[in-house]
């Protein structure tokens, strides 16, 4: 009989190693999966793990896929560990595109150095200012900021189809409901050409450097883990637990506003009614994925970007819906929750007790 | 000695356990233990934390498996393999922790305790008990509005109407006033001339010698005596208690009043919830050099109270609060800790130290602001585990060095490092609650050296504490704490343990004004 035994003391071990079972877990039953709906099973597990990355043009796309993802996940995390559950990243992200959109089109046909930058600072503000309004209900009215940040992002949906629909439409555009192209300044340099590989990638690693200093070594970002860990003991330590909410809240928003101007002024070059696949949502798997570390962010971020990449070419190659994406995000998150149970346990065979 | 034959025969012997053994990982909690209760006796199990009591009382309740020995009630081999076993043969206990619920009646509690309804011949019954046995209830008083001493006769009642022949009172006074001890005592002195066998677990020894007929006595999880209390003497049961560590135990002398250092007045504190008490007219004073106690029954606003001074709650004005005469009021626990004024409260885990994280990590959460442990900003670790390591050494912390998890010391243990933290740091004043709570006897006597040696250099301490023995030797001037207001204080050596249970009480001190220090 299988039991289930408790540590001595969580399993430092199985911390890094459930998200790779995990991860191992979720490729065999997505090979499953694909025998039960008469796929050959070697021809999809090509077409969703090594086709997408086999070329340059290939690793490129997965840095296009895993900047937002990456950047937006280390921010999440620092949240997470301070027990405040920013679920609504998505739309954040969505008001910093719109916030960014708005600076590039005000400057539209003008030829500087600083449109970038401010259209950047924008989107910061932009996520930030979405986060702030579960901040301030937490912090004010004790609102839980799961609720308010999740249905946040619905508001933000809807008012990104209005503006691109209203406002913000291309005067020349057919009444498409689309921005106008952005310039060449208001858009992003490429790092690598022939690619659609942006700054963004850089600024991705970037933060996941500062995320992890932040993290290990700064007061605040003790100040955060404690919080987390025992709020009692960092009052006592004199750490304002309404401070720390702001911080991690506008953290996470001001992230995600960055994550959706990059994608604006990066691989899309305009507004539209959509400008991220969940990005906001998948975030959160990599956070957790990537054990609320930015260094296994980045790892996680790499693997859920590759699990975008795979459901495209599962649709090209295979005709597969590309639900299967969603799919395999979604037994991903399962199979950690999962196998997160050995960290704190271990799995012992028993023989019956006779009574 | 306890008798040594496997078959037992002596016919008075309610229960007798024999050889009973029980190892955890790392520790052997009970080492062939035996023990043997009769019916019409209050048997004392004496021992320090840590002794083996909890594991041998949960043995023969049937909350845990013995590796070895046996248990023989009335004569024949039992095995109790549960609870419910247990209170079938006739073995009721009275836990430390009560299990009831605030929101419904005496009554209510009762009958979910026993599986019954909650009728009239149950209330009766109830009634029948409480007066036999001279336990007061009201079997329609909404629980939340019960003392604690009310609470416990509850649960004894509980106990009682299961008509047991053995009652297991587990730390039964560590909650309770001097008077409600008192009339607790009467109580079961009743019971056992009823012909009941009660096993009588505590580590206060006068207790113990005016209660009970006999006694076994743990250490380190054998027994290494059986005495008859009532010829013994204090010393010499905590001598047998605690071998030859017995920490000496003098008076301090008296303390001449100087400048003052810490001063509230007036301070009061909003109750946000029914759960928490509200703190009103708090006025206290403590000098330097001076160790001011506040005794209580637990729940009387002693955390408030910590939480109000130490800044994790900041008052709406400035000068209720003054360090050297600074108002300090408006200041959060970091900026009150850099002006000198450190705590320790009562929960070491998640409260003074967070269990996730490192000693060292821990050191940094309150050191941070009166050590520098930081460069340009960042956390230096380095500087951090010299410090976690300083405080291990000095306070002989036994721990696998700076890098363990907080959640991995043992009560005792983590208190002395929780202690020396603070200490080392030199504040001008240090507010300190329940500092030996669960804390073994060397453990305790290390920690109260510390804080008379932290007076002594010139620095006032406020002690909070439910441990009359430790107030009575350590403090200088005593008051106490009931439902959110302090009593006036009085020169410790000029009052008894009697007047401090008063005081406890809600009481003012008749007659002995001439002795408040006002």
């Amino acid at each position: 009989m299988i039991a289930l035994q408790k540590r001595a003391r969580p399993s430092q071990l199985m911390g890094y190693l459930a998200p790779v079972i995990a991860l191992g877990i979720t490729i065999l039953a997505g090979l499953v999966l694909f025998a039960a709906l008469s796929v050959p099973v070697g021809a999809a597990f090509h077409a969703f793990f090594i086709e997408p990355i086999s070329s340059l043009y290939g690793l490129a796309e997965l840095g296009v896929k895993a900047a937002p993802l990456i950047i937006i996940a280390v921010a999440l995390s620092i949240g997470f560990r301070a027990q405040v559950w920013n679920i609504g990243a998505e739309g954040q992200l969505i008001l910093g595109g719109i916030a960014g959109s708005v600076v590039a089109l005000a400057f539209y046909e003008v030829e500087a150095w600083y449109v970038l930058p401010a259209m950047m600072i924008a989107g910061v503000l932009g996520g930030m200012s979405w986060a702030a309004i579960p901040a301030l209900l937490k912090t004010r009215f004790g609102v839980n900021e799961i609720l308010t940040s999740l249905m946040l992002t619905y508001v933000a949906v809807l008012l990104l189809s209005y503006l691109v629909s209203g406002p913000m439409r291309d005067p020349d555009g057919f009444n498409f409901p689309e921005s106008r192209l952005f310039h060449d300044a208001a858009t992003l340099p490429k790092i690598l050409s022939g690619t659609r590989l942006h700054i963004g990638a850089l600024v991705a690693l970037a933060l996941v450097v500062a995320g992890w200093v932040l993290l290990s070594r700064t007061l605040l970002g003790f100040a955060l883990r404690v919080n987390g860990a025992a709020p009692k003991a960092g009052s006592h330590a004199g750490f304002n637990q309404s401070r720390l909410v702001w911080v991690a809240l506008l953290l996470g928003g001001g992230a995600a506003g960055l994550a959706g101007l990059l994608e604006v002024a990066g691989p899309i070059g305009q507004l539209l009614p959509t400008i991220s696949p969940g990005y906001g949502f998948t975030a959160i798997i990599v956070a957790f994925l990537g054990r609320l570390h930015p260094v296994g962010v980045l790892f996680a971020g790499l693997v859920m970007a590759l699990s975008y990449l795979g459901g495209e070419s599962a649709q090209i190659t295979l005709n597969l819906p590309l639900a299967v994406t969603g799919v395999f995000q979604g037994m991903l998150l399962f199979f950690l929750l999962a196998t997160d149970v050995l960290i704190n346990y271990s799995i012992v065979w028993r023989a019956r007790r006779v009574a | 000695m306890p008798p040594t034959s496997s078959q037992n025969t002596d016919a008075s012997a309610l229960v007798a356990l024999h050889n009973i053994s029980k190892a955890y990982p790392g520790v052997l909690a009970n080492d062939a233990v035996n023990l043997v209760l009769e019916a019409g006796s209050i048997h004392a199990l004496l021992g320090e934390n840590g002794a083996g009591k909890s594991t041998l009382v949960k043995i023969l309740y049937g909350l845990l498996a013995p590796d070895t020995g046996t248990i023989h009630w009335q004569g024949q081999q039992v095995s109790i393999t549960e609870p419910n076993v247990a209170r079938q043969l006739g073995i009721a206990m009275v836990f430390q922790h009560f299990s009831l619920f605030d929101s419904l009646n005496v009554l209510e509690n009762i009958a979910l305790g026993m599986g019954v309804k909650a009728d009239d011949t149950l209330a009766r019954r109830i009634v029948e008990v409480s007066e036999r046995y001279g336990l007061p209830l009201d079997p329609q008083r909404s629980v939340y509005t019960l003392s604690v001493g009310a609470r416990q006769r509850i649960e004894i009642v509980r106990c009682l109407l299961q008509d047991p022949k053995l009652l297991i009172m587990d730390e039964p006074t560590s909650v309770l006033t001097p008077q409600e001890v008192g009339d607790l005592f009467e109580t079961l002195n009743v019971l056992a001339e009823d012909g009941m066998a009660i096993l009588y677990i505590s580590h206060k020894l006068e207790e113990i010698r005016t209660l009970c007929s006999a006694a076994t006595i743990l250490r380190g999880g054998r027994v290494v005596a059986a005495a008859d209390p009532r010829q013994e003497s204090v010393a010499s049961l905590a001598a047998l208690m605690m071998g030859d560590e017995l920490p000496p135990s003098s008076m301090r002398k008296p303390h001449k009043g100087t400048a003052r250092v810490f001063e509230v007045a007036e301070l009061n504190v909003l109750a946000p919830d029914a759960n928490t008490v509200g703190l009103r007219d708090i006025n206290l004073h403590v000098s330097a050099g001076e160790i001011l106690g506040i005794a209580g029954v637990a729940g009387n606003g002693q955390d408030e109270l910590l939480q109000a001074l130490a800044g994790e709650r900041i008052s709406d004005e400035a000068v209720p609060i003054k360090l050297d005469g600074r108002p300090l009021g408006k200041l959060d626990a970091g900026a009150r800790r850099r002006r000198s004024l450190c705590c320790v409260p009562e929960e070491r885990l998640g409260h003074a130290a967070v269990p996730s994280l490192s000693l060292t990590e821990n050191v940094f959460l309150t050191g941070h602001h009166r050590r520098d442990l930081r460069t340009f900003g960042l956390i230096s670790y380095g500087r951090s585990k010299r410090f976690a390591q300083d405080v291990i050494d000095q306070f002989n912390v036994q721990c696998q060095g700076p890098e363990a998890l907080a959640s991995s010391l043992s009560g005792g243990n983590l208190q002395k490092f929780i202690v020396g933290r603070e200490i080392m740091q030199a504040p001008r004043v240090l507010v300190i609650s329940q500092p030996t709570w669960g804390v073994d006897a060397g453990a305790a006597a290390a920690i109260h050296k510390a804080i008379v040696e932290l007076a002594a250099q010139g620095s006032a301490v406020l002690l909070i504490s439910q441990d009359l023995d430790e107030l009575m030797q350590a403090t200088d001037r005593i008051g106490a704490l009931c439902a959110g207001r302090l009593s006036d204080f009085y020169l410790t050596r000029d009052v008894t343990v009697q007047q401090v249970g008063l005081l406890m009480g809600g009481e003012a001190l008749a007659g002995a004004h001439d002795g408040v220090v006002a």
